[in-house]
């Protein structure tokens, strides 16, 4: 399957192992990534708290290079991409005559946004498109043992009605379906779907990190060897400030945090320093015995 | 049926109290609760009224939900599981199928079973924000007219009954009991709006500075999911800070401005987030020589810790972390140009649509002059008359 691939800032900025490892894991798939490279920042809803048109602008450009493609839809990789170009599209699919004003603003580079764009995480394009037995048929080394933490966060599952969860698309299921096929084991825990902190960072940082420390505390308490995000701006919060968030809690923390493409590549057969784990604050080769988890159950 | 009982003057803990109840589907979570008030145990706390959402008393968490136990049906209740969203039991949806497990509201202190206090938390904040107009003067002899368009710009914050189904849920105030909260600054937001208002400024100033203000909400989207009349008060909240930073230049000691005007400015130079630069310029300002602001060096500082593990990972390349990643030149040109129509506008374009609705007609609509369908709760609002590209209303 092609897709027009939206990889985000993120990815490629502080967090590149989650770029790094979907280039990986996409072959594994079966998925061809044609990569929006001349496409802006989704603006993650500041811009859209700065300007609504500017940040709807912005977004529709990137759905109408995604058009450009001969992608079969559009594919990101960041929860905050996800929901924050939801949002712009929600606004431009309902409203013919704004779609024209924006589309406007885009005439001098020739593009134009036509509606009806599916742009769809890597998380709902595993289920939805790929299928779950088709996922399962790929797994060369089954998570067995692994007790992992789903962490939603906030901007792939909120609002329900703007990202389609409904009981068609239990989307929000979606995390604990996927670590359940790869073999692994589901530990619910009180943050599932609570937020990182990461957005008020820089404004509130104590309330931040307690936010982050509080999750992972959880987890730990409900006996998870490790998260998987689908989400690169939770991984700053609960992997890079994991150290501070400890600090803020005032208790010892050390819980390695996963992407998404990190957890499926490890079930497909790549190892842990090829899906660039040794880059994570809290490294997950330190603290979970590969050979005695996820090896022991190796079929290769 | 299961109702989480608790009487904190009793000094027992709370429990779980079950009850079969055989209602249709179709009536509601309230009908259940108070049949097996009224046939079965008396002393089941629960606060309504009206039974028709209007009131806002019946605020409860049905299957792990907030919302009005009187216009929530039983099977609807019955689908949601804890979370989000919906009971899958094959994919470990964790309440049995058919059950609904009724407990009060969250961040309030409950009084007794389903009835939590809500003067100590809700209305409390609700004073906060100064709740009622502050006239300019002179007061005019006879009525004040008021611009249609103001008026519709502020229905959706008039929409609120003062449920507390948002409060319950924010993620915020559960780890900073002290933020304002998304009641009261969609309340704020209603007299921000409304042009007959004279302390626009003084109103933003104070929630801008406040440390659990504007800036102190976190972009959950819970509070959106919980309102049960589409106020939307996270909305409120981003259109709050729109008017505090963009309008009235407020640069507040948060830094809630600084982050986004550096956000803004990052991406109109290299198109994408430059992380290292996003930080030092919201303690320090919206330049490159905002890092060496005294501020900035403080924050920096203690983050320095941070910054070190991350490059010695190899999470971040020394180039990423001092030069950031950057488009391509044609189309960072193209970027200027829309921030250059976009920015350059008198006034701001926006569509709400809470107001507008949305279009059913998948197909284009050539030159279609009659208003967008109109989905949005019932509101004494702009109905046909409403502005599809309705534009920020100007608080004069």
């Amino acid at each position: 399957m092609k897709v027009a691939y939206w990889p985000g800032c993120v990815s490629r900025g502080f967090t590149p192992e989650l770029h790094g490892s979907m280039a990986k894991v996409a072959p594994l798939l079966d998925l061809e990534l044609v990569e929006l490279d001349r496409a802006a920042c989704c603006g993650a809803g500041v811009i859209a708290e700065h300007n609504q048109e500017l940040a709807d602008t912005l977004n529709a450009r990137t759905f109408a290079l995604a058009q450009q493609t001969d992608g079969e839809l559009m594919m990101n990789i960041c929860s905050t991409c996800q929901g924050a170009q939801s949002e712009c599209q929600q606004r431009l699919d309902a409203n013919s005559e704004y779609r024209e004003q924006i589309n406007g603003n885009l005439a001098e580079e020739g593009l134009s946004y036509e509606k009806g764009l599916t742009n769809k995480n890597l998380l709902w394009l595993l289920v939805e498109e790929i299928g779950l037995d088709n996922l399962k048929a790929k797994v060369r080394r089954p998570l067995t043992d692994l007790k992992v933490g789903p962490f939603y966060g906030c901007y792939i599952v909120r609002p329900v009605e703007r990202l389609g969860v409904d009981e068609e698309h239990p989307r929000d299921r979606y995390m604990h379906m996927v670590i359940e096929a790869l073999g692994g084991t589901v530990i619910d825990y009180a943050g599932v779907y609570k937020c990182c902190g990461f957005p008020i960072i820089t404004m509130n940082k104590q309330a931040s990190l307690a936010m982050a420390g509080r999750h992972l505390g959880d987890a730990i308490d409900a006996d998870a060897d490790c998260l998987v995000v689908p989400c690169p701006l939770c991984h700053l919060n609960l992997d890079l400030q994991q150290p501070q968030a400890a600090k803020q809690v005032g208790r010892d923390l050390g819980l390695p945090v996963l992407h998404l493409p990190q957890m499926l590549g490890l079930a497909l057969g790549l190892s842990p320093k090829e899906l660039g784990m040794g880059k994570h604050v809290v490294k997950p080769t330190s603290v979970i015995d590969w050979s005695a988890s996820v090896v022991a159950g190796a079929t290769v | 049926m299961r109702i989480r009982r608790f009487d904190p003057k009793s000094g027992e803990a709370a429990y779980w109290d079950e009850h079969e109840v055989d209602l249709d589907g179709r009536q509601s979570v309230l009908d259940a609760i108070l049949k097996i008030r009224d046939d079965v145990d008396g002393s089941v706390g629960i606060r309504c009224s009206c039974q028709q959402a209007i009131c806002g008393s019946c605020g409860v968490r049905m299957n792990g939900k907030p919302g009005l136990a009187c216009n929530t049906h039983l099977d609807e209740a019955a689908a949601r599981k804890h979370g989000t969203g919906w009971n899958d039991s094959e994919n470990g949806g964790t309440t049995p199928a058919g059950v609904i497990e009724v407990e009060p509201m969250g961040n309030m202190p409950v009084i007794r079973d389903l009835i939590v206090d809500m003067d100590a938390v809700h209305w409390t904040k609700i004073q906060r924000v100064t709740p009622y107009l502050i006239n300019k003067e002179p007061v005019p002899e006879r009525e004040y007219i008021v611009p249609h368009e103001n008026m519709v710009d502020v229905t959706q914050t008039m929409a609120c009954i003062q449920c507390g189904a948002c409060v319950s849920d924010c993620l915020s105030m559960e780890i900073d009991p002290l933020f304002v909260g998304p009641a009261a600054l969609a309340k704020a937001y209603r007299f921000v709006g409304d042009p007959r208002d004279a302390e626009h400024h003084e109103r933003l100033l104070d929630l801008s500075e406040d440390e659990h203000g504007i800036y102190d909400c976190t972009h959950c989207f819970n509070c959106i999911d919980a309102c049960p009349k589409g106020v939307d008060p996270m909305s409120q909240i981003m259109r709050l800070r729109r008017r505090a930073g963009s309008d009235e230049k407020i640069v507040d000691r948060n830094n809630g401005h600084r982050h986004e005007d550096a956000f803004v400015t990052l991406v109109r130079d290299y198109g994408l987030l430059n992380e290292a630069e996003l930080l030092p310029r919201s303690y320090g300002g919206n330049s490159w020589f905002g890092k060496f602001h005294p501020a900035a060096g403080k924050e920096l500082l203690s983050s320095i810790s941070t910054v070190i593990t991350g490059v010695m990972r190899g999470k971040m390349s020394p180039k990423i972390a001092l030069f950031g990643h950057k488009l391509p030149k044609s189309d960072l040109n193209s970027l200027k140009q829309i921030y250059e129509t976009v920015e350059g506008r008198d006034e701001r374009i926006e569509l709400n649509l809470y107001v507008s609705g949305y279009e059913d007609d998948p197909e284009p609509t050539p030159q279609s002059d009659t208003g967008p369908a109109d989905k949005s709760p019932t509101f004494p609002g702009p109905g046909e008359e409403s502005q599809s590209a309705s534009s920020e209303s100007e608080t004069s």
